[in-house]
C-alpha cells in the first residue's frame, strides 16, 4: 500500500535571504556545518512567532491541519536551536511548497490573472470587468496532464496504423494488427 | 490607465503573441484616450534575459497590466515590486481588437 500522498503547503512570499551565517568562530576550530530548514519550516515560523498567530489560524494559512503545522513548527525550532548551541549556519531551501501568489482565473473570459496589491481585494476580471471568477488551482493542471498523457498514441511506421497508447506498455513492443510490424510512439506536440 | 498586449506584428488584427518576453511587439492600449501605441520589441531575438529587459521597456511606459499567453521564471517577483498585474490569456487566436473590447465592456 502506498503511503497517504503528501499534501502540499501553501507560502504566503519567499524569505528575502536564503540563509544566515555565524560569525566570531575561534579559531582553529572546525569549519562552520550547516543545517537546512525547509520553505515551510521558515513559513511556520514567520506565521507563528513574526505574525503572532496561533497554529489552529498558522494551519489555515498554509492549508494543512493543525497537528501537521505543529509538527512542522517543532522541527523548524529544533533546527533552529541546534544552529544557535552548535554555531551552524542556517541554510533555507527545498520542502514541499507551493507559492501563494494570489492567482485568479475568470470563468467568463477563461483568463488567469494575479493581484499585485495584496491589500485591495479584486472586485472584477481585470480584462472582461466579469465578477465570475475564482482562486487558481494549482491541483487542476495536474489531472489534466494525466488525462493527457493518457491521449497518446501508437503508431505504426509501415503502415500508417494508429492506436491508442496503453499506459505502462512501451509503444515498441506492441505488434501493429495491420501489417505485424513493430510501432512507435506517435509525436505530438505535447512533447 | 496603459495596458500592455504582447503581439505578433504591429496592427490591430494581429494575434496575441504566447510569450512575453520574446515577443514581436508590444501593443500599449491607454484607457482614457484609447489610443494605442505598438513598440517593437528589441530582445526578441536576445540570447538571455529578455524577460527582465521587456519588463524594462514596458515599466518605463508606466503600464499597470500586461496581457500576455506565458510569463517566464524571473518576471513574477520583479513584476511584483513594480505592482504591475499579470493576465494569462491562452488564446493565440485573439486579435488586439477583440482583446480592447473585451477591456472596454
Amino acid at each position: 500500500m502506498s503511503p497517504r500522498p503528501f499534501k502540499l503547503r501553501k507560502i504566503s512570499n519567499p524569505p528575502v535571504i536564503s540563509g544566515l551565517k555565524p560569525y566570531g568562530k575561534k579559531a582553529g576550530s572546525e569549519p562552520v556545518q550547516s543545517i537546512f530548514l525547509n520553505l515551510e519550516e521558515y513559513e511556520a515560523i514567520r506565521l507563528c512567532d513574526f505574525e503572532m498567530l496561533n497554529h489552529i489560524q498558522a494551519s489555515l494559512i498554509m492549508n494543512v491541519s493543525r497537528p501537521t503545522l505543529t509538527r512542522i513548527y517543532s522541527r523548524a525550532r529544533q533546527k533552529i536551536a541546534e544552529a544557535l548551541v552548535l554555531g551552524k549556519q542556517i541554510i533555507i531551501e527545498g520542502g514541499k511548497i507551493y507559492f501563494d501568489s494570489d492567482w485568479y482565473t475568470c470563468n467568463t473570459c477563461g483568463c488567469n490573472f494575479n493581484n499585485p496589491e495584496k491589500q485591495e481585494e479584486i472586485k472584477a476580471c481585470p480584462l472582461c470587468s466579469g465578477t465570475d471568477f475564482k482562486n487558481f488551482e494549482p491541483y487542476k493542471n495536474r489531472i489534466e496532464d494525466t488525462n493527457r498523457r493518457c491521449s497518446e498514441v501508437c503508431l505504426c511506421t509501415s503502415c500508417g496504423h494508429e492506436s491508442p497508447h496503453q499506459l505502462g506498455q512501451p509503444c515498441r513492443e506492441e505488434i501493429c494488427p495491420e501489417c505485424g510490424s513493430k510501432m512507435v510512439r506517435k509525436e505530438t506536440e505535447n512533447f | 490607465m496603459k495596458i500592455a498586449i504582447t503581439c505578433v506584428s504591429n496592427s490591430l488584427e494581429s494575434k496575441l503573441d504566447q510569450r512575453f518576453g520574446r515577443c514581436s511587439y508590444f501593443a500599449i492600449y491607454d484607457t482614457e484616450t484609447r489610443g494605442i501605441e505598438f513598440l517593437p520589441n528589441p530582445n526578441k531575438e536576445a540570447q538571455e534575459g529578455a524577460g527582465p529587459a521587456s519588463v524594462q521597456l514596458v515599466a518605463s511606459r508606466n503600464v499597470k497590466k500586461i496581457i500576455s499567453g506565458e510569463f517566464g521564471i524571473k518576471i513574477k517577483t520583479l513584476l511584483d515590486s513594480l505592482k504591475i498585474q499579470m493576465i494569462v490569456l491562452k488564446q493565440p487566436e485573439k486579435t488586439i481588437t477583440e482583446v480592447i473590447n473585451m477591456l472596454n465592456n
